[in-house]
């Protein structure tokens, strides 16, 4: 008899109360963990150590957004021309030359394979080891359009992008049915015709969520570019952080200016989440 | 020894001496301007399975053939033979007596006088139907773009769709974007138009729009080359029927004979089949479909094979 009740009582522990109970014990460590946090913590130690006012009052001003309006020139260079590159590796992928895929697939490799700081360190010294080698650069007048350093980081860092960049328009382009591609040839376009008219602008639709992705990655790998003896006004968010934190000692200015990425991915993540539902949506 | 013939617009051409698989002695092309399609010997195989296994056939202007046959016999094959989607193993073909599986044809100026309808309508989804049909005249025919839109709109028109030409496909039913396919195709003026089972992914309901369009079309002369499981619009509107099984022609004659009264077993057997789904085994004789009123959508059967 008493047996039976046992187990009726253990049988009352059913596996949602069990749930129910591990996560009680979850909540109760938190709330445990933080009160330790908080007394624990000097919390005028923080603020001067990571959000001192008077070191962020010193930045706030024309190098800041310099070194921000920097991080974004440098960024979208490098994606627009890791974009090209990367269209013209992802068709060579599909090309039925045999060795267009083995150069694109050898090149996508080889760069995903190395660390973008390498990169960017053989191209800032090609300058000198090369002699008589320069990077291009645009004046307009008086106006330095396109410095050196410029298209040698737009060059470097758009490389590495490149390589990522071709597998994932080459996925896109393979995702356009082949149909599309039979109905523009049927209209009589030639192929090159039905490639830029008819499938690149739907592989493009396909893939500009991933794309965005990758100017994400490649606003973070541009910080990067800080070991590269940059001049004050060439200076992006990372290496104007890092100077000013050596200078005080402190980490408030390293801090901003991961604050002022975040201005720029956060929005960015928010973009390709928002495409992504209607994409979604739209295939419902 | 290679004779030659004078087409009627001085163009002069080769003439090679060919034999059927029948034994008979053809001169290729015939250089007849009332043959638009000219097909002969045609393989095509896919690695080591022969999808095609000689084809012979031809299709004089202004005619409609029907092709028919069981699923996987190679119609949609032959057909994309017939502008090359496909490149043919071995035979050759001559669209308006030019050799497209001459190597050194222009291919792309050949498919721009032969329209192509498909099963899946293959609208590019990123255009509108008036854009879906003037891209063709714009990009490949250099046509200014006022011209262009108004040779679209009168086939948008044409095909009942006049008042959705900024409609993208996504936003049209099935029926309407096999239509739009259709005035697609039109746009371009071409002297016949392939279609590849255009009715076989549409809702029962809307089939007999697209093969209304089609009708029209037969009845105004274009000439057209119709892979199709539906027998009631074969037997109505072609003016030959080919059946083909296994990659080669089996039957081949007026709708009357080949659907109405077939002379091969493998015909009748399928015929048997197509009418009555549930029917499996070979049926002594396939009662002929009487062409039914397409005027009365809810009395048509849908007639698709598996
Ligand atoms: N691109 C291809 N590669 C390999 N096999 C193919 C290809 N296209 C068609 N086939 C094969 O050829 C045969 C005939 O196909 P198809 O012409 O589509 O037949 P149908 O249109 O009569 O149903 C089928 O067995 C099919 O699997
Ligand atoms: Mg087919």
């Amino acid at each position: 008899m008493s047996d039976v009740t046992t187990t009726a009582v253990r049988r009352k522990l059913s596996p949602r109360k069990k749930a129910w109970v591990a996560q009680g014990v979850q909540y109760a460590i938190l709330v445990a963990v933080v009160i330790l946090a908080v007394i624990n913590i000097n919390g005028q130690q923080v603020v001067n150590t990571f959000l001192r006012a008077d070191l962020i009052e010193s930045m706030l001003g024309w190098g800041l957004a310099h070194a921000f309006l920097n991080t974004i020139v440098y960024t979208v260079g490098a994606f627009i021309f890791g974009l090209l590159l990367g269209t013209v590796l992802a068709m060579m992928k599909l090309s039925s030359v045999g060795p267009y895929r083995w150069i694109s697939n050898t090149y996508t490799e080889f760069f995903r394979g190395i660390p973008a700081l390498i990169v960017l360190m053989c191209f800032s010294l090609i300058g000198v080891a090369l002699p008589g080698f320069e990077f291009p650069s645009v004046t307009l007048g008086e106006f330095q359009l396109v410095s050196v350093k410029m298209s040698t980081v737009w060059m470097a860092l758009g490389m590495v992008s490149a390589a990522y960049m071709s597998e994932t328009i080459r996925a896109g382009i393979q995702a356009v049915p082949k149909g599309q591609m039979e109905a523009a040839r049927a209209l009589g376009m030639p192929s090159g015709m039905a490639m830029f008219r008819i499938v690149l602008p739907q592989a493009f639709r396909i893939v500009i969520p991933p794309l965005t992705n990758e100017l994400i990655l490649l606003t973070k790998d541009s910080s990067l570019i800080y070991m590269m003896g940059l001049a004050a006004g060439e200076y992006e968010l990372t290496k104007f952080g890092r100077d000013l934190a050596n200078s005080h000692a402190n980490i408030t200015p390293l801090f901003v200016a991961g604050l002022l990425y975040l201005i720029i991915t956060l929005p960015l993540s928010a973009l390709v989440r928002w495409m992504e539902r209607r994409s979604d949506a739209g295939k419902k | 020894m290679t004779e030659t013939f004078t087409l009627p617009n001085g163009l002069v051409m080769p003439r090679t001496e060919f034999t059927t698989s029948a034994g008979e002695k053809l001169l290729v092309p015939s250089g007849d301007r009332e043959e638009e399609v000219q097909i002969y010997d045609l393989h095509k195989s896919f690695g080591t399975l022969e999808v095609l296994k000689g084809i012979t056939t031809k299709v004089n202007r202004g005619e409609v053939v029907c092709v028919i046959g069981p699923s996987g016999s190679g119609k949609s094959t032959l057909l994309r033979c017939v502008n090359l989607l496909e490149q043919p193993t071995s035979g050759r073909i001559f669209i308006l007596n030019r050799e497209i599986t001459d190597p050194d044809e222009d291919i792309d100026e050949i498919r721009t006088m032969m329209g192509m309808v498909f099963q899946q309508f293959n609208l590019f989804p990123h255009l509108t139907a008036l854009q879906n049909c003037t891209i063709g005249l714009i990009r490949v025919k250099k046509m200014d773009r006022e011209q262009a839109r108004a040779i679209a709109q009168e086939n948008l028109e044409k095909v009942g769709l006049g008042d959705r030409g900024g409609s993208f496909p996504a936003q049209l039913s099935g029926g309407q974007q096999q239509r739009v396919a259709i005035a697609r195709a039109l746009s371009m003026d071409p002297e016949m138009i392939l279609f590849d089972e255009p009715t076989s992914a549409l809702d029962p309901e809307l089939v007999g729009d697209v093969l209304s369009v089609m009708r029209d079309l037969a009845e105004g002369g274009m000439t057209m080359m119709v892979v199709t499981h539906e027998m009631a619009f074969a037997r109505e509107v072609a003016n030959r029927v080919i059946f083909m099984d296994g990659g080669v022609i089996v039957e081949e004659g007026p709708p009357d004979s080949v659907i109405g009264d077939p002379q091969h077993p493998r015909t009748r057997e399928f015929l048997a089949r197509v009418l009555d789904p549930t029917h499996h085994h070979e049926g002594p004789s396939a009662a002929a479909p009487e062409p039914q009123p397409h005027s009365n959508p809810n009395r048509r059967k849908r007639s698709r094979l598996f």
